[in-house]
Formats: C-alpha cells, structure tokens, sequence
C-alpha cells in the first residue's frame, strides 16, 4: 500500500492512460482474430487476459494510484478487460464452430457404401398366404383349428360321407400307412379337422383349418403331392348357403379387394348342396371377356378364377359327429393355397414351392406377402 | 362324357339358333360342369366336295411308292375336261368310287391349304382325303371311301358341298360328370337337363317298360345280388361285312370313341345314347346258361385287352360252361368277343351294382366306359329299352332278326321314398322358393312329388339314385333355381378367442427367424433307411422309429420323416447345385414316430363314434411332434469393405435356437451332447423345464460328404410343441432400480474342457441377487495360463434396488462369486 501521496496526478501512470488501455484492447483484438485455431487462441487469451497480460499489469498499477483516482482507473480497466473478454468469447466461439466445421469435413463417409452384410431372412410365401387367409377369420370370430397329417380314415373318409367304395378312397388317389388294415392315410384334406372341430369342441362352431394335405399325384409343374388348403366350417342355428355366399364374398374382399365370388353347383360327398366357387377377376373385373385387345393373364381372359369347392354340411356327416341336424345346419368350404398363390403372385411352377430354393421365398416381399 | 349338339337336339327341342357355347353356358349355371365345346368341322373351309372316281392310271415311283394318276367327277367343278386330274397315293378305292375331295381353296383342320401343284409328273388339282384328314378319324390306311349312297340310300351327287353332305360340322360339349350325376352320362341325361333348363320338350329314348321276368330266350341264371336285373335278346342272321354308316362313324368318333366294328359299334352308340351299357356275345362261342356270380378264388379271365386277371371274390362274374366270359360292368372275355364272322350274336343289359363295379374297375386297373357308367349309377329302367335298340339297329344296319324269344331275369327295385317340408329348400338355400316352384322343379327332374299341405312326399325316377336324403332335393332345387341368385349375408360368429397362445408363439418363432436371416422352406416329409444311414443315427434311436406308406410315392423313401434334417439338407444342396452357397434355411412340420400296434377302427357313421371308439383310432396314429429345424452353410455374413467373411456354422445354429428360445421368452442354454448326425466334439443339447428340446451344432464331416453339403455345414433341430409348451406365462414387469451401476471384471483360469456356461452359471450363483449381468468379453489360451488351461474373461455389472453400492459391498459380490467358480472347478482368478 502507498502512502498518502495527495496531489498524485493518475495521468502520469502511463498503463493507465484511456489511450495506452485502447491501444491493449485493439492488441488483444487483433491477437483473437489472428488465432484461427482453439490452441492459439488459447495463447492469445494467456498473452492479453492472463496474469502477465498488459491489463493485468495495468491493474496493479491502481494501487499507486490516490485513493480519489483509483475509482476512475479501476472502472476505465475493467471496461477495457471487459471488452477483450468479450472479445476473445466472441472469437472462441467463432473458432470452435469453424474447428467443429472442419472436423465434421474430415469425416466425411460414403454412405452409398453396402453396410448390410446380415443374411436376409423370408418366410414361405405358402405359410405367410395360409396365415393371412386364417387372419381374415379370425377378425370375424371365428378359429383356427390344427390336426394330424397322418389322420384316422374314418375322419377323413366315413365321417366325411365318402363311403368305403368311394374312387377317392383306393390307392391309386390316397396315400395309406401300413398295412392298409391299420386305416390310417394322409389326410387328402384338411376337413377331418373339421370332424375333430365338430367332436371335440361346443357349437355352434366356426373355425378354419389351414394346412398340409397329399395325394398320390404326379409332380410336374401343375401337381404336387403335397400341398396346402384351408377350409372352413360353420355349424349353428339357422345357417344356409347365402350365409356361405356372404362369408366367401368377404374373404373374396379381403383378399383382393373389390370383388364378387360365384357359385356353380357341383359334388362333394361331404356337402349338399354343393357348389365350385369361382372368384371374379381382381385385376380385370371381367373386361378382358371377348376382349382380344386386352388379354388377361390372371383370369385367361375368363372373367372369373376357380378358387375351390364349397356346399352347406351335408346332414349325414353331422350326424357322424352327433350334431343335432333339426337343430343345426352348417357350410364348409375350401381351397388349394397353392393355386390361390399361382394366380394372386403369379407362381407358373409348382415345383419351385416345394423344392427350397432361397431366390423363390426371397420374391415375396412386404404387402405381397 | 363327349355330347354333339346334333345328337341333343334330336330328344329335346333345343331353340334352332342356339349354339354349343350358349348351350354350355346354360349347363354350367344347372351344375355340369362342360369343361370345353369343340367346334367340330369349323376349320373346314372351302371346295370340299363329293367326288366319284372316273379313271385312274398306277404309276409307280423311283422311290418304291405307286401312286395313282386319277381323273374324279366333280360336277359343276369340273374343269374344261368334265373331271379334275388328282394324283393319290391310297390304292383302297376302285374307279366309281365316291370319295371325298378337297379342291384347291379348300382348308383342311390344322390350317392346311389346298391347292393345285406339280407332283410326280403331274398337276395335281386338289387331294382326295383319308378320314384323319379330315378331323373325322384316325384312319389314315386309305383315302375314306363312301360307297354308292348316302344314308338315307340317296346316291351320292359329284361335286355337292361335304360338309353338309356327310354332317361333318357340329358342336360338341365335353362334360366332367360329378360322380352324382351319372345319368348325365348319357345323350338322354344331357337332352333330359338342357330341355330343362331352356324349358322345352324332351322325348326319352328309352320309353319301353321293363316287362316281368321272361325266360324264353337265351337262358340267364342271376346267383349275386349284385346283379338284380339281366336281359337277353338275340339277333340272328347278321351280316359281319357291313360297314357302320357314316353317321355312326361320325357321331362315335366325336364322343371320343373309335369305330370297330358295326355290331360292336351299335353297342357303343346305344350306351351312349341311353347310358346304359351294353355287350354283345357271339352266339356260336357261348357254351350253356349265361351264369352271373361272384369269382371264385383262383379263378382267371381273359379280358378284351388281351390281359389275363386273377380274380378276387369281391368281383363279379358272367360265366358260363367254359367258365368265365367276362367280368360283369367292367370289361367282356377274349372267348366269347364278336369275330369277323359273327352272325348270331347274344344283346345283354343288365344292371350292376355301383360298389362292386367300382371294387373290380380300381382292383384290375380297368376304367372302361361301361365300368364308369355302372360305378355311378345306371338307370334300371332303361335296360329292356337299351337292349331292344341294339337289336333294332343290328336289324335294319345289319341285315339281322330280333328273335321274338327273350328273356329278362329279375326286375327294376323301387327307389326309396323320402318326404320333405316344403320350405326346407327355401331354409337351407337361404332365399326364397316357393311351394309351387319347388313342386315344379322335381316334378320337371322326373320325380313323384304328393303334396300334403306342406308336407312333400319324393319318390326320385329311377335313374336318379343320387336323391335319397331330404338336402339332395334342396341341392336339386337350388341348382335348377340358380346359385348366382343367393343372397350374400355374412353369419354373425359369437366372440372368438383369436389364435390359440401355440399358433401365436408359432408365428413369433417363425418371424424370429426370419428376422435373425433363416428362409422358411417346406420339404417332402418322405424318408428313406438310406438317408437315416447317411445320417449315421443309431439304429436304437427314435428316429428309426418309422412309420411305413403302402403306396409311396417313390420307393426310395417309402417312410415318412422322423426328421426334418434330410428334407433341409436335400434342400441344401439343391441350392448350392444352382449357385446359391451361402444358407440359413429353417422348416416348421411335423415328424412321424411309427411303431404302433393298434390298428383303427372304422365306426358306423349314423352317430357320433363312442370315446372309445375315437380313442382306439388316435392310438392308431403315429405320434406327431411339429418340430423346428434349420440348417446354415457357407457365409454367415460375406466379406465386405468392412471386413473379411464369417463362415457359417455351430454358432449360429446354436444362436437360431436361442433367438427361437428368446421369441416365446426362454432364455436356453447349451450343455455338450454327442448325437448323430452332429460333430462329437461341436454339438449342443438344449433343455428346457428338465425336457429334451433338441440339438444344435456343426454338421460329422462323413455326414455331410454323405448328404452332398458343404463341409462344415452346421444344423438344428428342436421340437417345437415342447418349446411351446415350457414357454413362460405373462411375466411382470419390475420396477427399474436408478441406483448407479457398479462394474467388476474377472479373469479366471480353469481347464480348458470346463465349459464356459458351468462357470458362468457358478459365477451367477455366487455373485447373488446385486449382480445384474454378466457377459464374457474375452477367452484366452495360450503360454500365460499354461498348457490345458484357458482364461475366460468375465464383465460384472452389480446394481442394488434401494442404494448406491459401497466399493466393499461389490467386491465382496464379485470375491463370492469367484469363490464359487474356485470351488465348483478350481478357477484361479488371473490378475488382469
């Protein structure tokens, strides 16, 4: 500390002069502006901020200052230190960003580079139709119902109303565990399912029964032995065959959109009446009938697409499963996945569903599965 | 069944415009199925005239060939000369012939043009035609040679149009018969369902009543019930040399059947005609009473197709002194066929039943046109009448008598009545039809309807055996109503319970997989011993339990699977024969465990089987797991800028099982396994809830030489049910600690055969209830922990739920973990 020095003029102590803290203050700025990088402006800092920095020299001169200036000194210095902090914020801040900036640059990747080296996984077009057909059941209600493949011929045969001569029933049609006294076959459909459903569960009952059935067929590019159906059952009060149109009429919508099924009476043991059921052309809605112009593929210019077979539940094969028959009706219907994939993917080779090859299940993608 | 437009028309009176395609369409809304209409004689186009023969002059050629050098009359064709100059290479026709000639102009089937050109010397001014030329036949021995007259024994005018001349063109509709439907096996049938359909008349060809039983003619002696009815007519004095007429020929051909022989040809056309089959026995060759019987075990027959048979009991017989002549509703004798110098021939009708004839037709492989009809059915009633046109036709065609004397054994059965209300059709079709209607449309399909108020009672005509129950006349009302006029009305199904808690976790599984790469393939599910060989399983392992087929598809695999690995690696290298080498294929199916005893029954069907009954037949069945099997090989993840290849193999096949674990909320772990077809030393076993899942592991080497996969490939295989059976329930959802994380890192030594999941379990068991993870970062053998020793490096990761945890706390955790580990298999904690 000074001593009393009354008539000390603060003028005469040079650093603190407004002309020689200006002059600190436009070093220090021109110092910031000259660093481009965070470690120079770190010196810069340290040469016109820190401890030995002219300002900070300055400061100590306010104490040799008398006591009246000091107050004008200090403020005079703490606005020059305050203006190059200011100053060397605003340029840290302008280098940061400028370093972050080039270092961001130097990173720089291709990013059209193929990253992906996992193997890509696909499920069966087949198994993914068969679960997109049951889930359209499903969200009416109704269940799905699984069952052997080596099944009792009386569920898939007797119980059905195909009765021990039936053509279907020899070998030359059916595939038989040995010996043939054991009556045991692959089931030639999934409708012993729909027995099991009637014996096993309480009605009225709804269920569909997707799955795999064989038949001693040829195998080219039209047949397989082994193949895939879903078919569906309703037994409860009061049903008739317009409560099948409707039902077959919705999965028709569901699955291709705006489009009517049709009803041709045919033959099957198992109902009666029994009908084919034919699906309107999804992709030309029947323009393509007499329209040589403008073939179509998908339906061959037919206007409609055999889908599968269908009838209401022939009494007698109720009665095998001991359902009431004056108190309850019902309608089943079915058809092949396989086909129902050949027209609705056009799938030409039946081969290609059954030999594995991984470029087949690959094609299916997203929705189209 | 092969039905001519011509042929309909002329038993119901079809409108006179219409054509095959609109008659099709009209049959396909009745129910019958017409698959195609030929267009018959459509692509003749041209000069095909009538020609007759003038001159011809033979020539024969360098090349061995004589051919003739003819002039033909060809009236107002003719050229400057009064004939045209045709070269023929047929040597079957004498001059004043008539024949069939195509002048130039002229289109042939196929497209083929006619016209004049230069051949062997000559100009050739158009063709005379054999019958395959002409689409009518497959004869193509000589040109067709037409006789004096046409049919009607108007003499033939040269030079007349053919096509109308002969009837070449006509509509022909190809019709599946549904197995119900059998009378529409018939013109009759057919003429019968389109007068119905259009509403117009129908004549029936068969009009003549069955009379009782006769016995003057040749004498028949019924000892089956499978032959209720038989009758015999004989026809005398026939004329073996005339040739069937043009129209016979004709008609025949477009049903799809060939031309034989006149009497033969009668035959044919009568059954197709009426639908009821018909045979013709040689009078002369006939020893004693026409016997109808079942065979007798050890019997033979010779058969018309020059095959010898060994009979069964079950089939039916006609025998007679000689022993058997033929087996009845299927296929006649060689000893008793009509020959070329058949005069007195025996007409036989009779009435089979359907079952047997079936029996007999699948037993000897025999699908003849007689065996198809019988097998569904033949109008009883049309037998005397049938027999009597054949006689007919044999008499004006053939020069014959119809001997007076005839005989007819058994009698037509009375179908069964049945009684119905009359709104039941209205109830089961869902939209309305009326009383009235409903009486009209049965009454219209032959059957005897009585109304009382609303009760009907049905007695069906009789060559409608396929209306017995009270819904077969709902299904013939609906038909003859129209399907494509039902209502469509979705049925309202109570509340369902959606997919069962296995078909969800199947799908979670299945998309697991897919997700972690694996492609879903479906194979065959038929084995063979060679492959179980291949695979090196054991001959005491369940996998031999096979299941046998009767009538496999191919011998090589007369089993079904009791794995799913032949199928995937079948699938394997299929696919690395076409180029795609690297793999991750998976299948979900079931597998079949044969070796039971019990055989099952087949219980009558008027009511539900007892319980006992239906368990006797699930006893009867294989045993069948749905199992998870998958299989990978050649690079697990390609070689990238990033880096070089991972080869697929045990890795991720024991990961597969995890992911499929991890999908229904299991976490498995590994425990070494030997099992065929595994690497001994690279094979894992999971289990789950103290039950065998399955295995996981590379693939022995002389495995997978044998199968033909690459070396290495690796294999899984669990099953499924069980996966999804021990797969855990809901779980709750704990309340997550905040506390901070305290983290320990151990290296312990042990020998090199502990597996790493034992000492990971001690760890685990040690560490208790603070330590939250533990992962192993890092496995090391080498000089540094010594030879048969490996460093396995563990990171600990501790947590309490209600503290931060004090430095002591962990790693007294961490100590009493290693402690375990020390204790269980001498682990020495390694300074890291």
């Amino acid at each position: 500390m000074s001593g009393p020095n009354t008539n000390y003029d603060p003028v005469e102590v040079a650093p603190l002069s407004a002309e020689s803290l200006a002059e600190m203050v436009a070093e220090a700025r021109s110092a910031f502006a000259a660093a481009d990088t965070v470690a120079a402006l770190k010196q810069a800092r340290s040469e016109h901020l820190a401890e030995r920095s002219p300002i900070a020299l300055a400061n100590r001169e306010i104490g040799a200052l008398p006591p009246q200036a000091r107050k004008d000194a200090g403020q005079r210095i703490g606005a020059a230190r305050g203006e190059i902090q200011a100053a060397f914020a605003a340029r840290q801040e302008e280098v940061a960003a400028a370093e972050l900036a080039l270092t961001l640059a130097a990173e720089q990747v291709d990013v059209t580079l193929p990253v992906s080296r996992r193997p890509v996984g696909a499920p069966h077009p087949i198994t993914a139709l068969m679960d997109l057909m049951a889930d359209v059941f499903v969200a009416m209600g109704w269940e799905v119902a699984e069952g052997p493949e080596a099944e009792g011929e009386w569920l898939n045969f007797d119980a059905l109303n195909l009765d021990s001569d039936h053509p279907a029933r020899g070998t030359t049609d059916t595939l038989f565990l040995s010996p043939l006294e054991r009556h045991v076959v692959l089931r030639t459909h999934t409708s012993p399912v729909q027995i099991r459903s009637l014996l096993d569960r309480e009605l009225p009952v709804y269920v569909v029964c997707p799955g795999k059935v064989f038949r001693a067929d040829e195998f080219d590019s039209t047949h397989v032995p082994v193949f895939h159906q879903i078919e569906g059952l309703c037994v409860d009060k009061g049903i008739s065959m317009a409560h099948l149109k409707g039902t077959l009429d919705h999965l028709a919508r569901q699955m291709f959109g705006d489009v009517r099924t049709r009803m041709r009476p045919s033959y099957f043991p198992f109902t009666e009446p029994s009908a084919e059921v034919d699906l309107e052309c999804f992709v030309c809605h029947g323009a393509s009938v007499g329209n040589p112009d403008a073939p179509c593929r998908t339906c061959r210019s037919e206007g409609w697409i055999e889908w599968g077979g269908c009838g209401v539940v022939n009494p007698r094969v109720l009665a095998a499963c001991g359902v009431d028959t004056a108190v309850y009706s019902g309608f089943a219907f079915g058809m092949g996945i396989e086909r129902t994939l050949m027209f609705r993917n056009n799938a030409t080779d039946m081969r290609d569903m059954v030999e594995g090859d991984i470029r087949f299940s690959r094609q299916l993608k997203g929705a189209a599965r | 069944m092969r039905a001519p437009l011509s042929w309909l028309r002329e038993y119901a009176d079809l409108p006179e415009d219409i054509t095959g395609r609109e008659l099709a369409e009209v049959l396909i809304r009745a129910g019958l199925e017409v698959e195609t209409v030929d267009e018959f004689g459509a692509d003749l186009d041209g000069p095909l005239v009538i020609g007759r023969v003038l001159d011809f002059v033979e020539e024969p050629q360098k090349n061995g060939k004589t051919i003739r050098w003819c002039h033909v009359d060809v009236g107002e064709h003719n050229g400057p000369e009064g004939n045209r100059g045709i070269v023929c290479g047929a040597l079957n026709f004498d001059v004043g012939d008539h024949v069939v000639v195509a002048l130039p102009g002229t289109t042939l089937p196929g497209g083929f043009q006619i016209s004049a050109r230069k051949t062997y010397g000559h100009i050739s001014d158009g063709m005379i035609c054999a019958e395959d030329e002409l689409g009518i036949g497959d004869d193509h021995t000589g040109i067709w040679v037409l006789g004096e007259a046409n049919d009607a024994g108007v003499p033939w005018t040269p030079g007349v149009l053919a096509v109308p001349a002969l009837g070449l063109r006509d509509d022909v509709l190809d019709i599946a018969v549904t197995p119900d439907l059998g009378y529409c096996f018939s013109i009759r049938g057919l003429a019968r369902e389109a007068a119905q359909a259009l509403e117009v008349r129908f004549r029936d060809p068969v009009a003549k009543p069955v009379p009782t039983a006769v016995a003057d003619g040749y004498p028949i002696d019924l000892r089956s019930e499978n032959c209720p009815l038989f009758v015999a007519l004989g026809v005398d004095g026939v004329d073996p040399g005339r040739p069937s007429p043009i129209w016979m020929k004709l008609r025949l051909r477009q049903a799809g059947m060939r031309s034989i022989s006149l009497a033969v040809d009668i035959t044919n056309y009568v059954m197709l005609e009426t639908g009821q089959p018909l045979h013709a026995y040689d009078a002369e060759r006939l020893a004693g009473p026409i016997v109808v019987r079942q065979a007798g075990t050890g019997e033979t027959l010779v058969t018309l197709d020059d095959v010898t048979r060994q009979l069964d009991p079950d089939d039916l017989l006609i025998v007679d002194d000689s022993g058997p002549i033929g087996l009845a509703g299927v296929m006649g004798g060689e000893s008793t066929e009509l020959r070329e110098s058949t005069t007195r021939i025996v007409v036989e009708a009779a009435q089979f039943a359907s079952g047997s004839i079936a029996r007999t037709s699948r037993r000897h492989k025999l699908g003849s046109e007689a065996a198809k009809r019988f097998e569904r059915g033949v109008d009883p009633a049309a037998a005397y009448a049938a027999a009597h046109r054949v006689a007919e036709l044999l008499a004006s065609l053939a020069g014959g008598t119809v001997s007076e004397a005839e005989t007819v054994v058994g009698a037509v059965s009375t179908p069964p009545r049945t009684s119905i209300q009359a709104d039941l059709p209205t109830r089961v079709l869902g939209m309305p039809v009326s009383r009235e209607r409903v009486i009209e449309i049965l009454e219209a399909s032959g059957v005897d309807v009585v109304a009382l108020g609303d009760t009907l009672t049905l007695t069906p005509p009789t060559w409608r055996p396929d209306l017995r129950d009270p819904y077969d006349y709902v299904e013939e009302v609906g038909r003859k109503t129209g399907l494509d006029l039902l209502p469509s009305v979705v049925p309202a199904a109570p509340v369902g319970r959606g997919l069962t808690r296995a078909q969800r976790l199947r799908r979670q599984v299945d998309a697991a997989l897919v997700g972690a790469g694996f492609v879903e393939v479906l194979c065959f599910p038929f084995l063979g011993t060679e492959a179980l060989d291949r695979l090196q399983v054991p001959a005491d392992d369940q996998r031999r339990r096979l299941a046998r087929l009767e009538n496999p598809l191919a011998d090589t695999e007369p089993y079904l699977r009791t794995t799913l690995l032949p199928g995937l690696l079948a699938a394997v290298a299929r696919n690395t024969s076409r180029g795609n080498t690297d793999l991750a294929l998976f299948e979900t199916g079931s597998v079949f465990l044969g070796g039971q005893e019990a055989f099952a029954p087949l219980p009558s069907v008027d009511g539900r089987p007892s319980d006992e009954e239906l368990a006797a037949i699930q006893a009867a069945l294989p045993v069948q797991p749905t199992m998870l099997g998958g299989v990978v090989t050649g690079e697990w993840v390609g070689a990238g800028w990033q880096g070089p290849a991972v080869a697929a193999g045990w890795q991720q096949v024991v990961d597969a099982v995890q992911v499929a674990g991890r999908a229904v909320g299991l976490e498995l772990t590994p425990v070494h396994a030997e099992l065929a077809p595994w690497h001994p030393g690279r094979c894992a076993r999971f289990e789950a809830d103290g039950r065998v899942l399955g295995y996981a592991g590379e693939l022995h080497p002389t495995v997978c030489e044998a199968m033909g996969v690459p070396a290495r490939t690796a294999a899984f295989e669990i099953v499924l049910d069980t996966l999804l059976t021990v797969a855990p329930g809901a779980g709750s959802l704990d309340v997550l600690s905040t506390h901070p994380i305290a983290k320990e890192d151990v290296a312990l030594i042990v020998s090199a055969d502990v597996p790493a999941a034992d000492v990971a379990t001690a760890l685990r068991a040690g560490a208790g209830e603070l330590l939250e993870s533990l992962a192993l970062f890092d496995v090391y053998e080498g000089p540094q922990v010594g030879e048969g020793k490996k460093s396995l490096a563990y990171a600990l990761r501790f947590r309490a739920p209600d503290r931060t945890l004090k430095d002591a706390e962990t790693a007294a955790a961490r100590d009493a973990a290693v402690a375990t580990a020390a204790e269980r298999f001498g682990a020495v904690q390694r300074t890291l």
